[in-house]
């Protein structure tokens, strides 16, 4: 048996659903992007001239839930299947668009450039715990018009992982598409094995705004899978209370999934999302607050009564550095979430309100990760029963060390974390030079950057990439990339 | 694979049974005890060390090679008197009087046996002079200490302050451990050395040996 928490009461779990769809029909989504409101129009939703409001009757809302597929999957670089999003499996991908990196020689946040983002894909590349790669940070070091596009374009080049990311703009988003297609190949293959997932959000309370509608849009047409990453705010941006924060969040993604499905009926998606509370002292949406990973947990239960996968900003923290705080935030977080169930959960290597990765924080929360999805597989009985022979051997041996029914199952049923978690005695511990645990993490972080292996995508693919980005680059400028080999 | 290379692999493998047909044959070529000892037995269990530290494998690994490796030496044992090879060296292994834990204690002896070394097994609740005697008896060149409580840890002080007594100090090496027992400690008892696993016991111990 998995182990399973649940926060919501299937009669409360059904009066936020039956409340977020009479919103969705009698207030209705505020949409910015009059292509997107006239294919809900043609799809049936009400659009009072008057409001500019689009109102999305229940029917509307259940034909698209019908046609939503309850499972996909992804595939990485080379074309091998990674992911089975629906399949109760849960998967860790790192949190993604910092817009600053925790220095590990310097201690300083400072905002990343090409170098970092490299490393950082390197590093992902090694770590076993963490699913997919994520476009976890904005370069600098480019033009800000091309910064969606050519974390993208990085992230290709040097992880064969699939990619969580998302356009900052409509623009955009052909050019990230075109990026996909040549290094899958072509069109075709990438809807067949998809690559990428693209965060859309729409905008408390109840818009979606021209670009992340359109977004929605084109990804269901190009068959690139979507999570709807709603943010609502509890007591700013939202009702205060979890359950009305729930209600906003539930009809925000019930809207996306209604443009998706119109979009390309069938089109794949992840019921995400990124509620958080409002701290009314410090002015700031704490990630790491407990109330919001229980949204977190609560929506994901909400999206798979819908029968669908879903993904959640859960496992991180808002600590500047890597403590006590930013370990037990991403611990509390990734627990819960591996507890809900919650299909991709995106969160490790960040601190600061999602705007700081720090690589030694990732090797960590690989522990985490690794840890919690141990955790996920529960306790199960192998070979245990009838238990009488196994103690008889105990009683005669004096130990169970190298009994047989050990050494079958020792490596399953422990999980041996480390270098970054510490389990040596403390004579051992001193003798290997005291080390705290970020001065492990770093470590760990340059042995793995030196065991980076190349992408294995073909020459002709990541010479297409580099003239689709360094075409993409001139229009804003720049007569080269940044050099990114060395 | 010549025979010695494959002794080495199947003793890192544990496979005692394999191990002990390897060693017949060896001997049954006409090898000299001593090379099967060092480029067979010996040479696979250095793997099995360094493979353990590196977390490559644990602790059952080397418990299994230790295991097979005893096995090969049971065969060797009398041949290496004959050639006048010499031994590895003996270990007498206890825990001290007043306490009956010896899971850690035992831990050593497995690891020592399967470094090559001879192991006394006085067993728990080993008095000082017990200790003592048979190191005199045994001609043993270490006495491993094990305690788990701290109430039965100034039984170790009074085991290395016996040898003294009888003038055996320098000459009968003392190296002690157990979960409570540290290295500041170990200095504080004027012990010779402290290990803080089995694995580390076995360095220390080896140490000790060469430290004459």
């Amino acid at each position: 048996m998995r182990p399973h928490v649940r926060f919501l009461s299937d009669e409360l779990l059904q009066q936020i659903l039956d409340e977020a769809r009479d919103l969705l029909a009698a207030v209705g989504v505020e949409i910015h992007n009059p292509a997107v409101v006239d294919l809900l129009h043609a799809g049936g939703a009400r659009v009072d001239t008057a409001t500019g409001r689009v109102h999305l009757p229940g029917d509307l809302v259940d034909r698209a839930l019908a046609t939503a597929p309850a499972a996909f999957r992804l595939y990485d670089a080379t074309g091998e299947a990674t992911h089975a999003f629906g399949s109760g499996e849960v998967t860790f991908t790192p949190g993604s668009a910092a817009i600053y990196i925790l220095d590990e020689a310097t201690h300083a946040v400072r905002h990343p450039v090409t170098a970092d983002y490299v490393r950082y894909a390197k590093l992902v590349s090694r770590l076993p715990h963490i699913a997919s790669q994520s476009t976890a940070m904005i370069a600098a070091d480019v033009h800000e018009q091309i910064g969606d596009s050519y974390r993208l374009y990085l992230s290709l080049l040097y992880c064969e992982k699939p990619v969580i990311t998302g356009a900052f703009s409509a623009e955009g988003f052909p050019v990230m598409r075109d990026l996909l297609v040549a290094a899958r190949g072509s069109a075709e293959s990438l809807r067949e094995r998809p690559l990428a997932v693209f965060s859309c959000c729409p905008t408390a309370p109840l818009k979606w705004s021209g670009a992340t509608s359109q977004n929605v849009v084109d990804c269901a047409r190009a068959g690139i899978p979507v999570e709807y990453v709603s943010m609502p705010l509890a007591g700013f941006m939202a009702p205060v209370t979890l359950t009305g924060s729930l209600v906003q969040h539930t009809a925000e993604t019930l809207s996306g999934i209604v443009i998706s499905q119109l979009a390309a009926p069938g089109a794949p998606a992840l019921y995400g999302g990124s509620p958080a509370i409002f701290d009314v002292r410090y002015e700031t949406t704490p990630m790491g607050a407990i109330e919001t990973m229980m949204m977190d947990c609560a929506y994901s239960e909400i999206g798979h009564r819908l029968g669908l996968p879903t993904q959640g900003y859960i496992g991180l923290s808002d600590a500047k550095l890597l403590d006590a705080q930013a370990g037990w935030e991403t611990g509390i977080g990734a627990t819960l979430a591996a507890l809900s169930g919650i299909d991709s959960v995106s969160g490790p290597g960040m601190l600061d309100f999602e705007s700081c990765q720090s690589l030694e924080k990732l090797v960590v929360d690989n522990e985490i990760c690794a840890m919690v999805r141990r955790l996920r597989a529960g306790i199960e009985p192998r070979d245990d029963f009838p238990a009488a022979p196994l103690f008889q051997e105990l009683f005669r041996e004096g130990h169970l060390l190298i009994a047989a029914h050990t050494r079958r199952h020792l490596r399953h049923e422990h999980l041996f974390p480390g270098p970054v978690v510490d389990r040596a005695q403390r004579s051992r511990w001193l003798e290997e030079g005291s080390r705290p645990l970020g001065e492990r993490a770093r470590a760990e972080v340059a042995h793995h950057l030196a065991d980076w292996e190349p992408v294995r995508l073909p020459a002709e693919a990541q010479a297409a990439l580099t003239e689709r980005m360094s075409a993409e680059a001139r229009r804003f400028g720049m007569d080269r990339l940044p050099d990114h080999a060395g | 694979m010549d025979t010695l290379a494959q002794l080495a692999e199947m003793l890192q493998r544990g496979e005692d049974q394999e191990v002990l047909r390897l060693t017949r044959e060896a001997v049954a070529q006409g090898l000299p005890a001593g090379r099967i000892l060092n480029d067979g037995l010996i040479a696979g269990m250095n793997v099995v060390g360094e493979r353990f530290k590196r977390h490559d494998i644990f602790l059952p690994d080397v418990l299994l090679a230790a295991r097979a490796m005893y096995a090969g030496m049971e065969q060797l044992k009398p041949l290496l008197i004959r050639d006048g090879v010499p031994a590895r060296g003996r270990v007498v292994l206890g825990t001290v009087q007043g306490d009956l834990h010896d899971i850690g204690k035992n831990l050593v002896a497995i690891m020592l046996r399967g470094a090559g070394y001879e192991v006394v097994d006085l067993g728990h609740n080993v008095a000082p002079a017990a200790f003592v005697d048979a190191a005199e008896r045994e001609g043993a060149r270490v006495i491993g200490l094990s305690a788990l409580l701290t109430t039965t840890m100034p039984v170790m002080r009074q085991v290395v302050e016996l040898l003294r007594e009888r003038g055996l100090a320098g000459r009968v090496r003392v190296i002690v451990g157990g979960a409570p027992v540290s290295a500041d400690f170990a200095r504080e008892i004027g012990a010779d050395d402290y290990g803080y696993d089995g694995a580390s016991a076995v360095d220390k111990v080896a140490a000790l040996m060469e430290a004459r």
